[in-house]
């Protein structure tokens, strides 16, 4: 009856993710009064589960299973799942999650939220909030079935440590045939990446041209941060489109964005109300984004821009 | 090749959103639909196909008689049948069942769905669909090749692409990139005439139980006023993000 997590690994060491699945898994353990089962993919050291409150660890070590299979997936996960006999199901909004979570539905029969921000406000009736309207509200809904699918946003619940032991036991489970292939997996390395980037660095059609990005791209660097752009960037082709952020691009939940440029149209802003802290600096003091901000600078970002890439090295050095 | 889009009818992505009866339901007065903007991409790709590689291109919906003008204006961009089922869209599992009965009576080879409706954000229409109809499914699908009963396509990672193979029958949760942005069709008064003599065909619902329910709705508490920082006094900007904000 415990509550069963599924903990995301890439090559071996887990993801932000999937602490911040666990933590959360813990919350409604304890209001269920049951333990934490952690089911991992091709996952090396699973200790490191026990800070965020798992209690035991189902390890599925396949060399079939090295590349990403929706299906494969959310087969192993469902035999977790039985053999846990748990009622409620945890996952993340990683983009191999947001894939394999429907498959996983079907094949458990279950009710499934997605985009859940908080622990339930109650496990009877199961009631989680949730967003919707692309974050411009949210919708408390009830679970129904006997077992129950979650996927929580990310960044929305955060790290919660809690020690518990993570004891690890090999968990043989049946693999499906494999029926999408993967071909090659083109991915940048060395690079923050809007998923997973505690920061988020946005430039739009303010800045005039693709040749003005390098101050973008020096201040995004000066905080570790993932560059982004908005929808007209990406439509003028000024920057690829996996960098759009917005309703029909790329959802951003950082805990620090700064918009250079963008006006803040309705459906830029709602892509990146997910997160925490929002910076404009824009030369329109009517520019919609100022009312959706919490910091701003009325302001020309070449002047801006360059000064505050100043300050904050000198900032950073102090560190 | 026969092919099925999924259409959502979604408030236009200007709408305000509010909501009545006590927060419980979405306050469509004044607010104008249009077809799903991650359909949309999907419903030009499959365009493509019926002009370039030959194929039929149904669209379905399931929703009530308001939903229409949307089937419509897929059939006016070049779909050659809609069909809606006709029940209320109560849950993404519920919608899906509904589908997955369409595309069994339909015989389709590839259906092509959203990735998420930009209403209710479930995200998981296209996935349950495909595994209540035993096909092969890509999520976040960018770009789309079919050649026979093989396909090749593209989908969207965290922090990348990742090129797959598979076959048919298959669905896809689709987006922005399976066509461009400037590839998407207004519909012209040929295309809309000719929509009005295309069949709109309404089925009854199988029965198909929703596994969860909306109890309420809520919009995020009012925002704070914005703290200006002078231009001139960037180094305060980094301060109150240091001290205040605690994010650098």
């Amino acid at each position: 009856m415990s509550v069963l997590v599924y903990t995301e690994s890439e090559q071996g060491k887990f993801k932000k993710v999937a602490f911040e699945v666990a933590s959360y898994a813990k919350a409604v353990a304890d209001q269920m009064g049951t333990t934490v089962t952690a089911v991992t993919i091709n996952a090396d050291d699973t200790s490191a589960l026990g800070n965020y409150g798992v209690d035991k660890v189902l390890k599925v070590n396949d060399a079939s299973l090295d590349k990403f299979n929706a299906n494969a997936y959310a087969s192993i996960i469902k035999q977790a799942t039985e053999k846990e006999d748990a009622k409620v199901v945890i996952v993340s909004s990683s983009a191999d999650s947001k894939y394999l979570a429907p498959l996983l539905a079907v094949d458990l029969n279950a009710g499934f939220a997605s985009n859940v921000v908080e622990a339930p406000s109650s496990t009877s009736p199961f009631t989680v909030k949730r967003t919707a309207f692309t974050n411009k509200a949210f919708n408390m809904t009830t679970i129904n079935s006997d077992v129950k699918l979650v996927a929580v946003s990310k960044n929305a619940f955060g790290l919660k440590e809690n020690t518990a032991s993570a004891a690890a036991e090999d968990f043989s489970a049946s693999i499906p045939e494999i029926k999408v292939q993967v071909d090659a997996v083109d991915k940048v390395t060395g690079q923050v990446t809007i998923a997973d980037a505690e920061v988020v660095v946005s430039g739009g059609r303010g800045l005039k041209g693709p040749e003005n990005w390098g101050m973008i791209e020096e201040l995004a660097d000066v905080l570790g941060a993932a560059t982004a752009c908005s929808k007209p960037v990406s439509d003028l082709g000024w920057r690829p489109h996996s960098e759009h952020v917005g309703q029909t691009g790329k959802p951003v939940a950082s805990n620090l964005y700064i918009a250079v440029g963008i006006s803040g149209a309705i459906q830029h802003l709602a892509g990146i109300n997910a997160s925490k802290v929002k910076v404009v600096i824009n030369t329109d003091p009517e520019a919609p984004f100022f009312k959706a901000a919490d910091y701003g600078i009325v302001g020309d970002a070449f002047e801006v821009v360059p000064k505050l890439i100043e300050k904050l090295k000198e900032f950073k050095a102090q560190q | 090749m026969k092919i099925l889009v999924c259409i959502s009818h979604v408030p236009d992505t200007t709408s305000k959103i509010n909501f009545t009866d006590g927060d419980t339901k979405f306050d469509t007065n004044g607010v104008q639909f249009v077809i799903n903007p991650n359909d949309e991409f999907g419903l030009t790709r499959a365009m493509w196909f019926k002009e370039k590689q030959g194929a039929s291109v149904d669209v379905v919906n399931v929703g009530g008689p308001e939903t229409e003008p949307t089937l419509r204006k897929a059939l006016a961009i070049g779909a050659d049948t809609a069909i809606r089922v006709n029940t209320e869209a109560t849950d993404g599992f519920a919608v899906a069942k509904q589908l997955a009965n369409v595309v069994k009576n339909g015989g389709y080879d590839l259906v092509i769905a959203g990735r998420e409706s930009i209403d209710y954000n479930g995200g998981m229409v296209p996935g349950m669909l495909a595994g209540l109809t035993s096909a092969n499914f890509v999520n976040n699908c960018i770009s789309l090749e079919v050649d026979g009963t093989s396909a090749k396509a593209v989908r969207e990672i965290d922090g990348g692409k990742e090129t797959v193979s598979t076959t048919l029958p298959l669905v896809i949760g689709g987006q922005k990139g399976l066509v461009e942005e400037s590839d998407l069709r207004i519909p012209n008064m040929r295309g809309i005439m000719m929509a009005r003599k295309k069949p709109l065909n309404v089925v009854e619902p199988v029965d198909a139980s929703a596994e969860t329910a909306s109890v309420k709705f809520e919009k995020p508490a009012p925002k704070g006023a914005v703290t200006l920082v002078d231009a001139d006094n960037v180094g305060e900007l980094v301060n109150l993000l240091h001290n205040e904000a605690k994010v650098i």
